[in-house]
């Protein structure tokens, strides 16, 4: 399998963006933003349409939208909760903008569908590099953030107490996310990004309470799946996203049943 | 000993709206205060200004001779309302430690090592006698548990003033009283300043030095036999009030509004 370059080219690029996705997720989930972060990957599917029309790469269309947006939804901070229904029609406006650049670009559908379902086989070395120098800032970034986030997320007035900069530090951590998600979109897509950020970290903290080891089982996870996905989309003509997926819910199923079973 | 809460004109409020002003006060160190008054009167404003999150409106605060500064070490806080959920939570333990150093950036792998870190949580949990249950999720503990919990995060970084925020607002009656008491004895063995937002004074009233009576615009301060009667309630917010003491010697003020302290239906 690994005698294929762009299988080696996959598996360099899925581990990279498993321990970010796996990583970052466990602050969506426990900040409650799973679905400011699920706002970021449609918003950032117009900036990519919108870059391909222009000419340029769709990494950097998708990365100033999602960048452009998570700023602003971190400056809205706690102002921004309850707030669905706007993220909601802000959303879906993006999606058809979306449409309409897919409609203005004259070439190909694929670059479409490569970037609502993730074309991880599709990677180039060079992507590979993006990816990676993507994500050395934001696992530094995570690991500055850490306390302080984690302290915000548990009381954000008791961390503003002790000093904490909260809107700063919401600001910072989309901010973070945004470039997160601008990779996870490369192997899963803008429609199934919630399978490598939420997912695994929704498993993890049903696992343990520690912080440390629930990001730690979080990227495993996230890592497990996409390695494990990506084996079985080798041998099997059906595409990656849906076996990485399909792992991510049934693992998910399992404990929660798991969970369920032991509590009666 | 020079005071350690020093007021002089304090005003406070909100870009161009005054909550109150013309707060003069001095709470001695060591003292026990409590901050009374109807809901939406500034009680939390107050503790902002302490905290260092608002600055004065008007007027000169001092805390421990320095102007309040946000994130400073000298304040343990607890804040109103903590809310932790019961599907995912912190254990007990860390979030003690992040009373202690929950504020500083980068990664603890330094602070894995240190024994001093560990023995400081230990100690500010066993002395909310809090240690059979500080491995658990704070989400999956009672009240009372969560209360003492909170109580260890705020004294970890051993302050020299306890801010509470109506900490005994969720608890029954029994848990008020074991939490008081527990402040009490904490405050005590460890010179502590203590400053406690409460809906209602009853359970406080065995330790009490200082009443900070928030109303009307106002913040009148004296002790609890000088503030909380009939005459002086009156004289300070000008309208009448009274003050009535059963026979178990609870009181209650009746006229600021609405029936401002009084125990919790039980």
């Amino acid at each position: 399998m690994l005698q294929y370059d762009f299988m080696v080219h996959a598996f360099q690029a899925g581990t990279v963006v498993a321990i970010v996705a796996g990583a970052i997720g466990y602050f969506v989930v426990v900040r409650s933003t799973s679905f400011a972060a699920h706002a970021l990957s449609h918003i950032g599917f117009a900036g990519a349409t919108g870059a391909v029309v222009l000419g340029l790469s769709p990494v950097f269309g998708l990365l100033a939208f999602t960048l452009g947006s998570g700023v602003t939804i971190g400056a809205l901070g706690s102002r921004i909760r309850g707030r669905d229904v706007t993220i909601g029609i802000v959303l879906a406006w993006t999606l058809g903008l979306g449409v309409l650049f897919i409609s203005l670009y004259t070439g190909y559908a694929t670059e479409a569908y490569a970037l609502l379902f993730g074309e991880i086989l599709g990677i180039s070395e060079r992507d590979v590099e993006i990816v990676v120098v993507a994500a050395i800032p934001t696992l530094i970034a995570l690991a500055v953030l850490y306390r302080p986030l984690l302290f915000s997320s548990v009381d954000e007035s008791l961390a503003a107490a002790r000093g904490v900069p909260v809107t700063a530090l919401s600001i910072a951590f989309m901010a973070v996310l945004a470039l997160a998600v601008t990779e996870a979109v490369q192997v899963v897509g803008v429609l199934l990004i919630f399978a490598l950020i939420v997912t695994p970290a929704a498993i993890a903290i049903r696992w343990t309470q520690r912080p440390a080891a629930a990001i730690a089982i979080s990227a495993g996870l996230a890592l497990l799946f996409t390695w494990v996905g990506l084996t079985i989309a080798f041998y099997q003509p059906h595409p990656v996203s849906f076996f990485i997926t399909s792992l991510a819910f049934g693992t998910y199923l399992v404990v929660r049943i798991a969970g369920a079973v032991r509590r009666v | 000993m020079p005071p350690a809460i020093v007021a002089a004109d304090l005003a406070a409020g909100y870009g161009a709206r005054t909550i109150w002003s013309g707060a003069t006060f001095s709470i001695p160190t060591g003292a026990f205060t409590v901050v009374l008054g109807p809901n939406g009167a500034g009680k939390s404003t107050l503790v902002r200004l302490l905290l260092g999150l608002l600055p004065p409106a008007g007027g000169s605060l001092e805390v421990l001779g320095q102007r309040p500064r946000r994130g400073s070490s000298l304040i343990g806080y607890v804040p109103q309302g903590a809310a932790f959920d019961p599907e995912f939570s912190i254990r007990g333990v860390d979030f003690v430690g992040l009373g202690l150093d929950g504020h500083r950036w980068g990664l603890p792998l330094l602070d894995w090592t240190r024994t001093d870190r560990k023995r400081a949580i230990a100690e500010a949990i066993e002395a909310v006698g809090a240690a059979a249950y500080a491995g658990r999720p704070m989400g999956r503990l009672s009240g009372g548990e969560q209360q003492r919990l909170l109580l260890a995060q705020a004294l970890v970084g051993r302050p020299r003033i306890l801010l509470l925020d109506e900490p005994l607002s969720n608890l029954d009656v029994r848990n008020q009283g074991a939490i008081v008491g527990l402040i009490g004895e904490v405050a005590r063995s460890s010179g502590l300043t203590v400053v406690m937002v409460a809906h209602d004074v009853n359970p406080l009233l065995p330790l009490l030095d200082l009443v900070v009576y928030v109303a009307q615009g106002r913040v009148a301060v004296g002790t609890p036999a000088e503030i909380i009667t009939s005459g002086s309630l009156s004289r300070i917010y000008g309208a009448p009030i009274e003050v009535i003491h059963d026979r178990r010697g609870r009181v209650f003020v009746v006229g600021l509004d609405e029936e401002v302290a009084h125990p919790h239906a039980s």
